[in-house]
């Protein structure tokens, strides 16, 4: 275990960037399953509660993905596979920066409109302390706009998230190439 | 002449501000048995927030009975019966959550009961009143504090305020970021039956 990298090598991921990925895979799943629930529940008492647990959670993940860009912007950046074609490192790419923007803008679409909503309810983030809201108009309208936008950025994260999940599985299961083995191994020091 | 002036200005609101406070009327004068009615009754609550507007409401439908016998206010009996299917707030999804089996439970539950138990004389014109608040059916012990704002003629108009912890009731949904504590601020118009 000592001799695993804390930080990014041109070859494979650290130990850090590897624990923001699956804790923000872990996470995202959850808050996705959270959200889709929350809106469907008959039991109002338990609606209330998952709804405070998915806006905890969204404040959870977008730290999380706060923190994980800078530790990338920070690290090197490990290199492609050699055995990756043109269009597989594009599509990566893409995909991935698709990702970050999507998981910055979904936490943040969902903050705005708790603040714009007319039901005026507080986020205690895990009832431990207030977020307070974002100085937004409040409105019926303002929050209607805010929610379709929101659930639009949900679905389009759970399609990004599926086509990564099963790029992941392709080249683990029929490439059989080390893309997904470098996101579950941490780099290891050399020796000198 | 200034000084004479300023104690005539005085004098003069004294004057005008002491038929503000009503006349308390004697035991036997009021004393019957009272229907609260409508008009003129306000029945309204609060429920705070942390670092949230919090939720005012009030309940449109209620009916209630005073007796007041005339020898003593001690023996006086209240009870009042709160529809909560008739809960606003201004906000109708608000109003839909309070309905809910979140809440009120209102498609079980069609009736929120007071019935007094004690009524203690406080003061020249107010009282606490005990007794047993029957909801979602648990009954607790609750302590109202009344004053007799108006008396005149057949009609008295109480003011009621008092404290009540929702969660005795099964309604603590969205503790600790509402109170567990709903004020209830109230204005009682009774007419003699």
């Amino acid at each position: 275990m000592s001799d695993f990298r804390f930080r990014n090598t041109k070859e494979g991921y650290g130990l850090v960037a590897i624990a923001f990925h699956w804790a923000v895979a872990v996470l995202i799943l959850g808050q996705i399953g959270l959200g889709l629930t929350m809106v469907r529940v008959a039991d109002q008492r338990l609606a209330f509660n998952l709804i405070q647990w998915h806006k905890s959670l969204g404040l959870l993940i977008l730290t999380l993905i706060v923190l994980r860009l800078l530790w990338r912007m920070a690290n090197p950046r490990p290199l492609p596979l050699a055995s990756l074609r043109r269009w597989e490192k594009a599509a990566s790419t893409a995909v991935h920066r698709l990702l970050y923007a999507v998981f910055l803008a979904l936490p943040l679409s969902g903050w705005v409109l708790v603040s714009a909503s007319v039901l005026g309810i507080p986020t205690l983030v895990f009832g431990l302390f207030l977020l307070p809201h974002l100085p937004v108009g409040v409105s019926e309208a303002g929050e209607t706009f805010w929610r379709l936008l929101h659930r639009s950025l949900a679905y389009t994260a759970i399609a990004l998230v599926t086509v990564h999940v099963l790029a992941a599985l392709r080249h683990h299961f029929i490439l059989k190439d080390g893309v997904l083995r470098r996101m579950l191994r941490p780099a290891r020091r050399t020796e000198p | 002449m200034k000084t004479a002036a300023r104690i005539a200005i005085v004098a003069v609101l004294l004057v005008l501000a002491a038929p503000l406070r009503a006349a308390v009327p004697s035991l036997s004068e009021v004393a019957g048995r009272y229907a609260v009615v409508a008009s003129g009754s306000r029945l309204a609550f609060t429920v705070t927030a942390v670092g949230g507007p919090g939720i005012r409401g009030r309940f449109a439908r209620f009916d209630g009975t005073i007796d007041i016998p005339a020898d003593s206010v001690d023996r006086a009996r209240v009870t009042i019966t709160i529809y909560p299917d008739s809960v606003t707030t201004g906000q109708k999804r608000i109003d839909d959550f309070l309905k809910s089996d979140a809440v009120f439970d209102t498609a079980n539950e069609q009736a929120i009961i007071f019935r007094s138990t004690r009524v203690r004389r406080t003061g020249e014109d107010t009282a606490t009143i005990e007794g047993n608040l029957t909801a979602r059916g648990r009954t607790f012990e609750e302590t109202f504090h009344v004053r007799l704002a108006e008396a005149q003629g057949g009609n008295l108009h109480f003011h009621v305020q008092g404290k009540v912890f929702r969660s005795r009731y099964g309604m603590d949904v969205g503790t600790p970021i509402y109170s567990n504590v709903v004020d209830f601020d109230m204005d009682l118009a009774s007419r003699r039956r």
